[in-house]
């Protein structure tokens, strides 16, 4: 296979064209990643997530921006939503970061998340797999606009950065589960739209709170910024280095990177386990079982137990 | 399993911000179950081929209503070749005159569709010169 050979010397087609076999789940998916896969594990994975509109994508333009002047080489994921209706999708992340698409340093791709929830596609972590062979240093990746749970990001990603606006609610938003627990560095976007302020009191407040129970050494800094104006840009990226520094000097990355191996030896269990498993139902019991667990001859749970003795045990 | 979709670029280049067409052309592809990379208006034909590049795409569809499509569809299919990429589809559409067409369609443009044109016309004519191997 030609094509992993010209990647990873740096043809930047053949990479497009990885990506899409990974994506499209290939037959040759798995061995591609296997022979990717001791090439990775030198990126930082910085995760970018917040609500619809929040100005994620325009940040990311500015974060390229700087790394690429900072002599790194930058690869972008950014996620869209599928429709659930028509599987198409329309993907327009990259309007914003057109500033930076041209450099050579730089490698844009744009992602569907075909079905799957969560925030990234099922298919994300798998392609920044590929760019982290492809020699990235660091990887962006920008989830859909998050919801208040969407917090899948923080299995793949070393660095979240959640990016809030102000007014987006009063001081009980801030205080509820998911997306408010994830930042490893909050940022209040839209500072020229006034009322920054009290947001970034609500929030520093939080942590502030928050950390008395946990041990790390880590307090989530919270920026006040504006990516129209250009404004706490620069501190934004030093506190991505900073985050980045700290999970080195600590140890923390190692038990990051431990996790992160052991969700995707998980995923790769419980997808391959139950496609064979589905394969086998049909063929075992007929389309008629569900007619049956409909007649409540059967419950779902007597199906698949006999299921996974007859093929499992 | 495998899933492949057919994924189409729709952009703009030149200096022409009238974007009500295409992406009525973008809604239209993404609900027959494309993805759809919109890349808006005023793109240099670098840009445009280098994410058609970065993006891996079937297709990349250019909307001009300017005037300047003699040299826009030129140079971005110059620019294909330069990069081994004439695999790549390129269609088209906007005010086009018959005896250009013919010159463009010539050149390599795959189709071109003027005022009026329906969105199933563009969507059966993209999964013809795709193929039916995808979707």
């Amino acid at each position: 296979m030609g094509l992993v050979e010209d990647m990873l010397k740096g043809d930047k087609r053949a990479l497009s064209r990885v990506i899409t076999l990974v994506e499209n789940n290939s037959q040759n998916c798995e061995e591609i990643l296997s022979k990717l896969y001791p090439h990775t594990g030198n990126s930082q994975i910085i995760g970018v997530t917040g609500p619809p509109g929040s100005g994620k994508s325009t940040l990311i333009n500015h974060l390229v921006r700087e790394f690429v002047r900072k002599g790194y080489k930058v690869g972008v994921l950014a996620i869209d939503p599928s429709s659930e209706f028509t599987g198409g999708a329309l993907l327009g992340d990259r309007i914003r970061m057109l500033e930076v698409s041209l450099d050579s340093n730089v490698f844009i791709r744009s992602m569907g998340t075909r079905g799957t929830l969560g925030g990234i596609s099922r298919k994300t972590k798998e392609v920044v797999r590929v760019l982290e062979a492809f020699g990235k240093d660091k990887i962006i990746i920008e989830t859909i606009g998050a919801g208040q749970s969407d917090i899948e990001i923080t299995r793949t990603a070393h660095t979240v950065i959640v990016v809030l606006t102000p007014e987006t609610g009063d001081d009980v938003q801030v205080l509820k589960a998911g997306i408010m627990e994830i930042g490893d560095i909050y940022v209040v976007n839209k500072a020229d739209i006034g009322n920054a302020e009290f947001m970034v009191e609500e929030i520093k407040a939080l942590i502030a709170s928050k950390s008395s129970n946990v041990s790390k050494e880590w307090t989530a800094p919270v920026i006040k910024a504006s990516a129209k104006k250009k404004e706490g840009i620069r501190e934004l990226v030093e506190q991505v280095e900073k985050h980045w520094n700290y999970l080195k000097v600590s140890g923390e990355i190692n038990k990051l990177e431990e996790r992160r191996v052991k969700n995707e030896v998980v995923d790769t269990l419980n997808r391959k386990i139950s496609n064979y498993l589905l394969s086998k139902l049909e063929s075992e019991f007929g389309k008629e079982i569900f007619d049956e667990i409909l007649k409540r001859k059967e419950s779902p749970y007597s199906v698949v137990n006999r299921l996974i003795k007859k093929f499992l045990c | 399993m495998m899933a492949e979709k057919i994924r189409v670029l729709l952009a703009k280049p030149g200096l022409d911000g009238h974007d009500r067409g295409i992406k009525v052309v973008a809604r239209a592809l993404r609900d027959s179950g494309m993805e759809v990379i919109y890349l808006g208006i005023r793109n240099t034909p670098e840009q445009i081929v280098e994410t058609a590049i970065q993006e891996d795409v079937d297709v990349i569809g250019l909307s001009i209503l300017s005037g300047s499509h003699m040299y826009h569809f030129p140079r971005i299919l110059q620019l294909l070749k330069e990069r081994k990429a004439e695999d790549i589809v390129v269609i088209g559409g906007g005010i086009i005159p018959q005896e250009d067409k013919e010159k463009l369609e010539k050149m390599g443009v795959k189709a071109i569709f003027g005022p009026g044109t329906s969105t199933q016309e563009i969507i059966k004519k993209i999964k013809e010169l795709i193929g039916n191997k995808k979707n």
